[in-house]
């Protein structure tokens, strides 16, 4: 099992990695002892995002599937939650409703999926037809204004949004402030090591075979129709999970966290990080999402224009993402310094050569 | 009796004009360079704000909306200078790129002249057939969508650089190897791409409110268009538009606007299933 954790398609390996990771770990959760219950409430909320970026980085990074359109899931499965958690009632039942509605976004995933990858879509025209697709909900839930729309006594609202779904709860007690902390770093651990295990597992050989050459794949006999649709709706699932907890968390959504803006977050923050790997995705998405924060404080706007910016600058500057190459970079100057060789840089300008070739 | 037929043609038209006018530009640029340009709606919000900036200071509206499309046309060329000619190789990171370009236009836009723009009303002018009134202006629309699709025509089949940008689209290594510069035909249809954009947002601003978030309304229409069309810009792009106007004047007919988009988005993914390189490979197939 630590094998498939530690695996070739995951870059962080070895000791230090793991005691970095323990250290990183034991921080998270020993914050909550020292910070006030509001902030702990706000670091839970941009944890929730994680999920997304996690998934997309399976499906691009990994499978060769760029999604555009993957606040579609995030969509279904949020206004999903609502409609679940009223219909429902609230406390235990809310749970069920959580799991219920990432179902959901992983069925809508797996129809979609069918359609555009048993019709050999593939590159530019899976991005288009899925932003298509979240553009389409976002235009329709923002018409359901009137009293018609409703699901059961679940009102949509149109833009106002919808609102009145019970938070997450075991019984009569609400899942908030550090408890709801510690089940986010909880399933981030999870959700983590289970996507280190697939990508290093058997199937994660194939779907990144999938990725480098779907023909080649085809021929040495593995359906890769199917291992594409199964990437697509884990990473889809995973986007759902994100919603989810989104409406469970501030009791609300807007068909504004679907639309164009909205879709396009995720992208910015696989690609800023490095989107072949899961753990730079995790700690760029993680930067990322802790400074959108800081600024939206001040203006949404602006920082809209500056995550425009980082994509721009990171697809010009740096195509295999910042987080990622900075990691390469100080893990190089770091097993240099470990060998304590004498500062040859032929010798280096060498061994660099042949570590790329 | 004739008076349901041509409202039935006048709805066709509405929508077939809105379909072609928004995705003419965006198909272009995909048919030559093979790129999807993300910020196509900005550039057609641009036309549409020049348009209004330059009724609002006392030019007459047709000439602001030509101007509106050069202008386009023209910021085309510097973003095809600075950031798209890097990513003919990397067609998806120049998606990528585009749609970076896109959220700080809009966004900025949005800092820069906020949400609220004064507009220009639709020009006035109706008629009747039958118990029946129709917009004139909309059928100006109509009159331009086949107008642009005759001029690409013209350009594409008639001209020179007609010849030498569909060498291009076919083998760009070959055709620059025989002494095209391929450089200049992805500038100029870069530019061209834009124009048609700009072009798009001129005509439709006096019909509808000015944001800066505009953009948004005609990009699925045209992505969806193109996606169908397939590269090839008169054989995809036009039967496309025409496939998808008839699913929409339908389904608006009988059931409204919204599912008429999504009945839209369902065709979209049917064709696609049956049909993965769009309807033009078809077409070229059947034309050898």
């Amino acid at each position: 099992m630590f094998k498939l954790l530690d695996g070739p398609q995951t870059l962080g390996r070895g000791k230090i990695f793991w005691s970095c990771f323990l250290a990183v770990l034991a921080c998270a959760l020993i914050y909550p002892l020292f910070a006030d219950s509001y902030d702990v409430g706000n670091f839970a909320y941009f944890l929730i995002w994680i999920f997304m970026a996690l998934g997309l980085c399976l499906m691009w990074g990994y499978g060769g599937m760029l999604s555009f359109g993957q606040t579609f899931f995030f969509g279904i499965a949020g206004y999903g939650y609502g409609v679940l958690a009223i219909n429902m009632g609230g406390g235990t039942t809310t749970i069920a409703a959580l799991v219920l509605s990432v179902l959901i976004a992983m069925v809508a995933a797996g129809i979609l999926g069918y359609f555009m990858i048993w019709g050999g879509i593939s590159g530019i025209f899976f991005g288009i037809v899925t932003l298509s697709a979240t553009l389409v909900l976002a235009f329709f839930l923002g018409q359901t204004a009137g009293p018609e729309w409703h699901i059961g006594p679940a009102r949509l609202n149109g833009f106002n949004g919808m609102k009145g779904m019970d938070p997450l709860a075991i019984g009569d007690f609400y899942i908030e402030g550090s408890a709801l902390y510690y089940i986010m770093i909880a399933l981030i651990v999870i959700v983590y090591f289970a996507l280190r295990m697939l990508v290093n597992s058997s199937v994660g050989n194939v779907i990144v075979a999938t990725r480098e050459n779907p023909q080649r794949a085809e021929m040495l006999g593995y359906d890769v129709r199917k291992y594409q649709l199964l990437t697509f709706v884990i990473g889809s699932g995973l986007a759902g999970l994100s919603g989810a907890l989104y409406t469970s968390w501030g009791q609300f959504i807007t068909p504004s966290s679907i639309g164009l803006p909205a879709a396009a977050m995720p992208i910015v923050w696989v690609a800023f990080s490095g989107r072949s790997d899961l753990t730079a995705t995790l700690v760029g998405s993680f930067l990322l999402l802790f400074g959108f924060q800081t600024i939206t404080v001040y203006s949404q706007q602006a920082a809209l224009v500056l995550m425009g910016a980082l994509l721009l600058a990171t697809v010009m500057l740096a195509p295999q993402g910042f987080v990622l190459g900075i990691g390469k970079l100080v893990v190089d100057w770091w097993t240099r310094r470990q060998r304590r060789e004498p500062a040859s840089t032929l010798a280096d300008a060498g061994r660099l050569q042949s570590d790329e070739t | 009796m004739s008076a349901e037929l041509f409202s039935l043609f006048y709805q066709f038209a509405d929508v077939f004009a809105f379909l072609i006018l928004s995705a003419a530009g965006l198909a272009i640029v995909f048919g030559m360079m093979g790129v999807i340009n993300m910020a196509h709606g900005e550039f057609i919000m641009c036309g549409a704000y020049v348009t209004v900036g330059l009724v609002n200071l006392g030019v007459p509206l047709p000439i602001a909306q030509i101007l509106a499309a050069v202008t386009a046309g023209l910021i085309g060329v510097v973003v095809e200078f600075l950031i798209v000619r890097r990513f003919y190789k990397r067609p998806l990171d120049s998606l990528l790129a585009t749609w970076g370009l896109s959220l700080i236009v809009t966004q900025s836009m949005l800092l820069i002249v906020g949400s609220a723009v004064r507009g220009i009303g639709t020009p006035e002018g109706s008629f009747a057939i039958g118990e029946y009134t129709f917009s004139t202006y909309r059928l100006v629309l109509f009159g331009c969508a086949v107008a642009v699709l005759i001029g690409l025509y013209i350009i594409f089949m008639k001209t020179r650089f007609g010849v030498i940008a569909r060498a291009t689209m076919q083998n760009a290594a070959m055709a620059k190897a025989l002494g095209a510069r391929t450089g200049r035909i992805y500038v100029v249809s870069f530019g061209i791409g834009t124009g048609l954009a700009g072009l798009c947002g001129a005509l439709y601003a006096p019909t509808m409110t000015l944001i800066p978030t505009m953009g948004a309304t005609f990009v699925v229409e045209s992505f969806v268009t193109v996606v169908i069309g397939g590269a090839n810009v008169l054989l995809g792009t036009a039967p496309a538009a025409v496939f998808l106007a008839m699913i929409r004047m339908t389904l608006n007919a009988s059931y409204g606007q919204i599912i008429g988009q999504i009945g839209m988005l369902f065709a979209v993914i049917l064709v696609i299933r049956v049909l993965p390189e769009g309807l033009s490979s078809v077409l070229v197939r059947r034309g050898r």
